[in-house]
């Protein structure tokens, strides 16, 4: 099983009449993704590779019985846009858009809460690279060929540190059930939290690759949940040991401004919660690999 | 993006706030001259400067004449000013801001900031104004109070006046708090703020509450929709390398090692600075050249690096997702062939179409040192920047055919001066 996203979602991508969305649409439909349509107001009737587009995303559910959908729209107009995904029935949406203004984003988390619980859309992103269900289906715009299946989880706010833990799980032989970026925005959809839930009661997965960076109580909160309700293992990573306080650091979300933002304190309470930490980029698929060996002997 | 205290105060006064008479000058003279304007016996002279903890570092005078006010200044112009949040370069003071002096009866502490907890906006205030936050925190924590505001209704009167109270305002004036409570609260919403800090806010004689400095920090993310914003950039208060990378469309944080990075991604690139310190060495550069990047942008990138006089070595680090290897590449090798560089360069490709940019870098004549993973990467630029140091510092001592050549002309000049 996987988390999220498996090859019978059926997928919407709103924005799909944009260059770079119309490249990752047939990558993603090339590996297998159930692409059943498209979005973008006063285009309904057009078709882009064969798929249909819709004006709303009320239609283009009604028509196809999507269930998620690729937010992939300029930043102005993306909180919009996955505001309509929430109210359109969407089930999970991924916001890939990098750039949305934080205050339209506290104003998209606002929204998503007028939705009873069993109804509310999950959101990863925005300003992530996407999600994975190896061998299955892709919403995103990762390079899908160093993603193996498997029985680890990845979890992560940057997009190429993902891929670099993808890359060197399958130098080991080892795959993945699902990875999620969660973006490296101020405010974004799904927390670590969120998904470690998630990867807790998925039967396939076995250990959780949680990776992290400066800036934020995400990664705390991570560490409290962990602690109290994770039985599965937690290997971490956390970015930017050397990042200057009071800086962005590229993501409008890392910089560190508050107590317990930096790095090292990252890793002190994740440490101390149990979860294994990587002191090093390149030992991130390693330690895995010998936590992974730990628990079966 | 930051903005001086007289900007601040100027888009506050748009939303309500009282502050005391004040106006900018550019030189010594225009300021006494301003204190003339703005009339009364006492003035407080500001340094105009994107940094807390001016008071401390000489920044703040109160002056009583022109004389004062022209010495004042003189201290000030030209100067650069270091505090805590400045780093250890300071920042120039080019612009004063002159201010009526007011009969203060309480200082308070007021900010507003987008909190990523609850990601709402949240109010912070204290009784203990005039101290950093991170200071009031450390030493009086229960003096802070907080409240967070629903962003579909916005700020409501009685969190105001909760807030009011709290702080032991006085009952006459507790209105004149909430306007200026919610003209901060309209103004953040309005002008996408990050940030919004009034440390001092007073309280004076006659009832007025009053903004005595402002600070207010914009979301760059915002700022297309804000023009009348970001007109208000001071370049001079920003770090030179950051500003041309600004221009150029380049995520960049300039940092004081030697081994330049050109990496895509923000968290492969601060994990690229980490293996770089565990190797050895200090990271010159955070850069980002982001997703999607044409040779250009990858050749701007690397010339950006190489303009960084402090760069011994360069470590070129791609995980391609969306961007492309073979452009990577292409750009690496536009930008070496344009400005050749005596620093040893240290390429790490992996992602799409990594064949192809491996084959750009091999027949491109040049030597780029290749690496296959991240830590293979990091710990070679580190062994080639000491092997050339070593080399250089050689290069220092003359060489034997340099010798040899001077003795050769000092022996034809002493021959002719014998002669």
């Amino acid at each position: 099983m996987s988390i999220l996203l498996d090859n019978q979602t059926r997928v919407i991508v709103q924005g799909i009449t944009g260059k770079m969305a119309r490249f990752h649409t047939a990558e993603m439909a090339q590996y297998g993704t159930q692409i059943v349509g498209g979005v973008v107001p006063g285009r309904s009737g057009d078709e882009v590779d064969g798929i249909p587009v819709f004006d709303t995303v009320k239609q283009a559910v009604e028509a196809t019985g999507a269930e998620a959908s690729l937010v992939i729209v300029p930043p102005p107009f993306a909180a919009d846009s996955v505001m309509e995904a929430a109210d359109g029935g969407i089930r999970y949406c991924v916001c890939v858009t990098d750039g949305i203004p934080a205050q339209d984003m506290m104003m998209v988390k606002r929204y998503m809460f007028r939705f009873p619980k069993d109804k509310r859309m999950t959101l990863t992103g925005p300003n992530c690279a996407g999600t994975i269900s190896p061998g299955k289906a892709m919403l995103g715009i990762m390079p899908s060929h160093i993603y193996e299946p498997g029985p680890v989880g990845i979890v992560s706010r940057s997009g190429t540190l993902g891929y670099e833990a993808a890359s060197q799980l399958k130098a080991l032989g080892l795959g993945i059930t699902t990875s999620v970026g969660i973006g490296g925005d101020p405010i974004n959809g799904a927390s670590f939290k969120d998904i470690l839930m998630l990867f807790e009661e998925d039967p396939e997965t076995e250990v959780v690759c949680l990776i992290g960076e400066i800036g934020g109580p995400q990664e705390a909160e991570a560490a409290e949940f962990v602690r109290k309700h994770m039985s599965k293992p937690v290997v971490a990573y956390v970015a930017g040991l050397t990042a200057p306080v009071g800086k962005t650091m590229g993501h409008a979300g890392a910089i560190i401004s508050a107590f317990g933002e930096s790095a090292s304190e990252k890793v002190e309470i994740l440490s101390q919660a149990g979860v294994t930490v990587a002191e090093h980029p390149s030992d991130i698929g390693s330690t895995i690999a010998s936590v992974m060996s730990a628990e079966v002997a | 993006m930051d903005i001086h205290e007289y900007q601040a105060k100027e888009l506050l006064k748009q939303y309500g706030i009282d502050t005391p008479p004040g106006a900018l000058a550019y030189s010594p003279e225009q300021a006494a001259y301003r204190s003339r304007e703005i009339g009364g016996d006492k003035w407080v002279v500001k340094a105009q400067v994107h940094a807390g903890g001016r008071g401390k570092a000489g920044g703040v005078k109160v002056c009583t004449s022109d004389t004062e006010i022209q010495q004042a200044c003189e201290s000030m112009f030209g100067h650069k000013i270091v505090t805590h949040q400045t780093g250890p370069d300071g920042k120039g003071i080019y612009r004063v801001y002159v201010e009526g002096a007011v009969s203060i009866v309480n200082e308070y502490y007021l900010g507003l900031v987008l909190d990523r907890t609850t990601q709402r906006v949240m109010i912070v205030a204290s009784a203990e104004g005039g101290m950093e936050i991170e200071d009031i925190a450390q030493s009086r924590p229960t003096s802070i109070i907080r409240a967070t505001v629903e962003p579909a209704v916005g700020l409501r009167e009685f969190q105001c006046r909760e807030i009011a109270f709290s702080l032991g305002i006085d009952n006459s004036i507790v209105q004149n708090f909430v306007r200026l409570l919610e003209g901060c609260y309209r103004a953040f919403r309005e002008l996408d703020a990050t940030m919004l800090e009034i440390n001092p806010l007073v309280t004076t004689e006659e009832g007025r509450v009053l903004a005595l400095d402002a600070k207010m920090t914009f979301d760059d993310n915002a700022l297309f929709r804000h023009p009348q914003i970001a007109e208000l950039r001071d370049k001079s208060q920003e770090d030179p390398r950051e500003c041309r990378a600004a221009d150029r469309g380049l995520s960049y944080v300039g940092l004081n090692g030697q081994i330049g990075c050109v990496v895509n991604g923000a968290g492969l690139a601060m994990a690229t600075m980490d293996t770089i310190k565990m190797a050895g060495g200090e990271p010159a550069n955070f850069l980002d050249i982001g997703g999607g990047a044409t040779p250009e942008r990858v050749a701007k990138a690397i010339r950006l690096v190489i303009s960084d006089a402090n760069v011994e070595a360069i470590l070129v680090n791609i995980f391609a997702g969306i961007n492309r290897c073979d452009w990577v590449a292409e750009g690496l090798v536009q930008a070496l062939k344009d400005n050749p560089v005596d620093v040893p360069v240290v390429a790490r490709l992996a992602g799409t179409n990594v064949e192809a940019g491996q084959r750009i870098l091999a027949s491109s004549g040049l030597p780029i040192i290749r690496a296959g993973t991240l830590i293979e990467a990091a710990e070679r630029v580190v062994n080639a920047w000491e092997n050339s140091k070593q080399l250089s510092q050689r290069k220092k001592q003359p060489s034997k055919k340099v010798k040899a050549k001077a003795r050769a002309v000092r022996q034809a000049v002493d021959a002719k001066t014998t002669s």
